[in-house]
């Protein structure tokens, strides 16, 4: 861990002010992406802006119907909102199959939405990535990682977005309320929030230097049914290796590309009169399988299927 | 040497009068445990305050070190050293002290010549560990890598018999195989996999003249106090080596690493007390690991199951530097009969970090195949899985004829099924659904050597009646601290409130330490023959002593219990008696050995694991729904102690076919998971409904108290039974290990 500089700011302004004051100055939230990679110096702040007690940690209702999730708010308290849990069950479903309470306790949805990938090769400082050390190399092209992108990855990052929550927000239609140091406020869809790699796959999101999130609002819910199911490999505790959200008319992958992955084709071939299957065959026409990862063609085919035709009652995981 | 017909005779253990044995005891360092007061070796305080080391690792797998510029690093804040293989200082070859199964190349630590990624090549002390870490990014390293031999698969061509070692052929297999009926020929593969101990490994060192003390996390206390003394070229009996507390070891902390070597040189040379403790990824890939397994099983048998013909090859790997075999096939010589058979291990040598013992080396991985072999063979042949191998049950050892000591796997099998419910299992697979889930049973048989090992125990009595039990041996979480004050307590018929126990110390009476289930019986037998012998200068004592109510009478006579010496219904307290006629207390020795004839019995630890899964057809994921086994292990000295060992390992069992591997990067030489959020081990949520039973067993062949191992029983074949379990669940038969939801995906229609 590098030595670094902390405080904690009264208001969001002072800590807009400081992060766009100081060179490598970073905001701190939970911590419980950031912290683990500073010790592994990955992430080598100069000075921690320490966010998490500023008043951010409201759940409020909009005028709209529907709600603002302030950007402190923790995952635990999302997931346990009584408003989420019968307007939004698809988002409670979502937090609540991720991490682990001890770490859904501290994590928040800001945070949530800025963690970082976890392609293994990200956190081996000994390896290549153009995310670490743009220009570098990716080292998970040609490596044996399987749980990769299979849309949207570029020749220099095949990472993918390790969020639940921000897959089930996709399909929800969420917007990211901002603030940046002069003060300017800024209103994001979430779908556009995360960025595919590219050239860039270090710039992750939309997210101007000492720009703050400040909220996650989610508009009324949809009419119809909500669900989200995930498969990883032990029951609890583990990153996505596929994951579904559907929030009405609308769907949303997980663990297959960059960023949570709005699944239009599939949305389009419902809207057209397909059948779920069908619906998710038009998605997974654009993926690029490499080799490694081909399982999640067949993988989103049956658990996009699945989800698009259950009822999502009574057969939980 | 004694016979094993000695220990046939009653003892204050088999009588039991205070019930002791087999109670379930809370554990004895449970509360230090749980208040988080239990200090562990990098927690223990030191007698000054300490300075803190990390250790830098290599990038290549493979060539050395050509460069190492250290003089940033040396000039960075609270910077005490930075050793390099340039300078840091000599190091004694490892000799004829170490453990001749030790998995660490030979000195020094810091060499120039890299042999695996993940090698340490620097080491930096500072005085907090902030900087010690900060000031490490500053060492800049050169190497001259060379080509490396990095995957096991691919030199399966090169692979080699292991050193001293024959196969074992019995009969004509090859004839045998070639006439049988009915056959079957598979490969069954199991992963490489990460001990994943909670603790790592770590080191608090000080010196006190030319004597250091090491408080270190090993579970070979004497095996490490000569390792170090040989390192640091300087006597054993300078070198105080301490673990009290193990956060988990596993086989994982069999051997010393280099913060034990690193915090002594430190020290020394600093004059101050140093710490080391190695970070999660060291964990991974600076320590050993259980090495990949492909086991070919080859079974012939008779259409009415009778099996004429076995065969088990194992291939697996070690580091070049470093041989060491995972002896796969070798649980097999004793399970099943059949006149004609073949047993063997070849071994690759590869240039990655080395492989060693971990829990159950050999059946935790051997079992995952032939077990599910068995489950095949039963399919082919239209019988009950349990049925074939009832057909198959030997009367007396398969392989050498030697009578079973005590052998109850017919039991467990029954018994189990029983109360498993193990008749509503439907042999197609495929045919039960639960919701969306695909629902089957599935089962396996246990088989696990059992051991004792030559050990010491010292206990004394003071005049306050405290009773202490020492000796250099481990507790690393099973419950050791526990078993010897139950032992004690029951061996001198006091309460267990009176009895102390201390271990983990190189200065008290040498124990092989923790591994291979054998601890329990070998500690435990140590501690046992100190009581005796306790009991014994008690009776000489009282009857000795004229102004003791046992004044002449015969010491042979004389009983203990209720805390009291007596003959009769004359008695006294043990602590009146020690404080008027020693009032320095009295303290003697115990020790065991195996018995001449031990080698005569084939002896192990038996069960039978039962297993009911759900397979989800979206995903491929598979979940534990129940499961159950029934074992056999000898007397049982703490239910609880003995149950958290055995579910523990039926546990671990579940991860070995379900979560556990990992994989080395061909390009690299690294391992893809270095952390606990990518190398996967089964949480609460994957376990849901799992117990176990242990059938009444005395094995008066094993030791004087008729005991056994039971750490790594659970283990053995409770990943075959899932596997069985899947494949009835949903007809998948997943051969390569574990059934993660990839593959069981792309094995269902």
């Amino acid at each position: 861990m590098k030595p670094f500089t902390y405080e904690r700011p009264a208001d969001v302004a002072s800590a807009l002010t400081l992060v766009a004051k100081i060179p490598g100055a970073r905001f701190l939230a939970g911590g419980t992406n950031l912290v683990d990679l500073m010790k592994l110096q990955i992430e080598q702040p100069t000075h921690l802006v320490d966010v998490s007690r500023l008043p951010l940690a409201e759940i409020e209702d909009t005028p709209e119907g529907g709600l603002r999730l302030g950007a402190m708010t923790t995952n635990s308290q999302v997931a346990a909102d009584a408003r989420v849990r019968a307007r939004y069950p698809a988002l409670a479903q979502a937090i609540l199959s991720g991490a682990s309470g001890q770490l859904r306790n501290k994590a928040t949805t800001a945070g949530n939405l800025l963690q970082r990938t976890r392609c293994p090769y990200f956190y081996d400082t000994t390896k290549p990535c153009n995310k670490r050390a743009p220009g570098a190399g990716c080292a998970a092209i040609g490596g044996i990682h399987t749980n990769t992108a299979i849309f949207g990855a570029s020749e220099a990052c095949i990472a993918t977005h390790p969020s639940d929550m921000a897959v089930a927000l996709t399909a929800l239609d969420a917007r990211v309320e901002t603030k940046s140091g002069s003060g300017e406020a800024r209103v994001l869809a979430l779908e556009s929030f995360h960025r595919l790699p590219g050239d860039t796959p270090h710039i992750e999101t939309e997210l101007q230097p000492a720009e703050m999130i400040t909220a996650v609002v989610l508009p009324p819910p949809p009419a119809g049914r909500q669900i989200y199911r995930k498969a990883r490999e032990r029951a609890s505790y583990a990153f996505a290796i596929g994951s579904v959200a559907v929030a009405g008319d609308r769907v949303a992958l997980g663990a297959v590309a960059h960023k949570p992955w709005r699944a239009e084709a599939a949305e389009l071939a419902l809207e057209q009169g397909a059948s779920p299957a069908e619906a998710m065959a038009a998605e997974l026409e654009a993926a690029r399988p490499d080799g490694h990862n081909d399982f999640k063609l067949k993988l989103m085919a049956r658990l996009g299927a699945a989800c698009l035709t259950t009822t999502g009652a009574g057969d939980g995981q | 040497m004694s016979s094993v017909k000695d220990w046939a005779a009653p003892t204050p253990i088999s009588e039991n009068r205070s019930g002791l044995i087999g109670k379930g005891v809370d554990r004895y360092e449970g509360r230090l445990k749980v208040t988080g007061t239990a200090p562990f070796a990098y927690e223990v305080e030191a007698p000054s305050p300490p300075a803190y080391g990390v250790l830098i690792a290599s990038p290549i797998a493979k060539g050395r070190v050509t460069l190492a510029d250290i003089s940033e690093a040396r000039v960075a804040p609270g910077v005490r050293l930075v050793w390099t293989p340039h300078n840091v200082p000599a190091q004694g070859e490892r000799g004829a002290k170490i453990n001749p199964r030790s998995q660490r190349g030979s000195n020094p630590a810091l060499a120039e010549r890299v042999e695996h990624f993940g090698q340490h090549v620097g080491f930096v002390v500072a005085d907090t560990l902030e900087n010690a870490k900060a000031a490490a990014t500053l060492v800049r390293f050169e190497y001259a890598a060379e080509p490396a031999d990095l995957i096991f698969e691919d030199r399966f061509g090169a692979a080699e018999q292991p050193e001293g070692e024959e196969d074992v052929r019995i009969g004509d297999f090859e004839g045998a195989f070639a006439g049988s009926p009915v056959r079957l020929d598979e490969t069954y593969v199991s992963p490489l996999q990460n001990h994943a101990q909670m603790e790592p490994c770590a080191t608090t060192a000080w010196w006190e003249g030319d004597h250091v003390t090491v408080h270190t996390s090993i579970q070979m206390v004497k095996g490490g106090q000569h390792t170090l003394a040989e390192t640091l070229m300087i006597p054993s009996t300078q070198v105080r080596l301490v673990t009290r507390y193990i956060g988990g070891g596993f086989g994982g902390k069999g051997q010393a690493y280099d913060d034990l070597t690193l915090a002594a040189l430190a020290a020394r040379e600093l004059g101050q007390p140093v710490k080391v403790a190695y970070t999660r990824q060291q964990m991974f890939q600076a320590t050993i690991h259980r090495p990949a397994v492909h086991m070919r099983v080859r079974l012939g048998a008779q259409p009415d199951g009778r099996l004429d013909a076995f065969a088990l090859e194992v291939v697996t790997h070690c580091r070049r530097e470093a041989p060491f075999t995972e002896h796969a096939a070798n649980f097999a010589r004793s399970l099943y009969a059949a006149p004609n058979r073949l047993t063997g291990h070849r071994l690759v040598k590869l240039d990655i970090p080395a492989a060693g013992p971990m829990r159950a080396p050999g059946e935790a991985s051997g079992m995952l195949s032939l077990e599910c072999a068995m489950d095949e063979l039963a399919e082919q042949l239209g019988l009950d899985p349990i049925e074939l191998r009832l057909r198959n049950e030997p009367e007396t050892d398969p392989e050498t004829g030697k009578p079973f000591s005590t052998r109850q796997l017919v039991r467990c099998m029954t018994e189990g099924a029983q109360r498993f419910g193990w008749d509503r299992r439907n042999p197609t697979p495929g045919q039960v659904r639960d919701g969306r889930w695909l629902v089957g049973l599935g089962m396996a048989a246990a088989i696990r050597g059992n051991f004792l090992l030559p050990a010491k125990a010292g206990v004394r009595i003071d005049a306050d009646g405290t009773i202490t039990l020492r000796q250099g041996m481990t507790d690393i979480g099973t419950g050791t601290y526990t078993i010897l004050a139950q032992i004690t307590a029951e061996t001198l018929g006091v309460p267990l409130a009176q009895v102390k126990v201390e271990l983990g110390d190189s200065d008290f009476p040498p124990a092989p330490g923790s591994g291979g289930q054998f601890g329990a019986a070998t500690a435990g037998s140590a501690a046992f023959a100190a009581g005796m012998n306790l009991r014994k200068a008690l009776a000489e004592l009282a009857t000795g002593d004229p102004n003791s109510p046992l004044y002449g009478d015969d010491p042979e006579l004389v009983t203990f219990g209720g805390g009291n010496i007596a003959v009769d219904n004359r008695a006294e307290p043990l602590d009146r008696l020690v404080a008027r006629a020693a009032p320095d207390g009295v303290y003697v020795e115990g020790s065991i050995t195996p018995a001449a004839d031990a080698r005569d019995y084939s002896q192990h630890t038996y069960g039978a694991h039962f297993a009911e899964v759900g397979v989800d057809p979206d995903t491929g994921e598979v979940r534990l729904r129940r499961m159950f086994g029934v074992f056999a292990a000898g007397r049982i000295l703490n239910a609880k102690t003995a149950m958290s060992q055995i579910t523990g390992g039926m546990i671990w069992g579940v991860g070995t076919a379900l979560h556990e591997y990992n994989e080395v990067d061909p390009r690299y030489g690294s391992f893809i998971a270095q952390d606990l959020a990518g190398y996967h081990v089964p949480a609460h949520a994957d376990i849901a409904d799992l117990s176990a039973m242990f059938l009444d067993e005395v094995d008066d062949k094993a030791n004087p108290m008729g005991i056994k191992g039971v750490g790594e029983l659970g283990i053995a074949g409770a990943g075959a039974a899932i596997a069985n379990a899947v494949y009835n669940a949903c007809g998948a038969r997943i051969r390569e290990y574990p059934l993660k939801p990839e593959k069981v995906l792309a094995a269902l229609p």
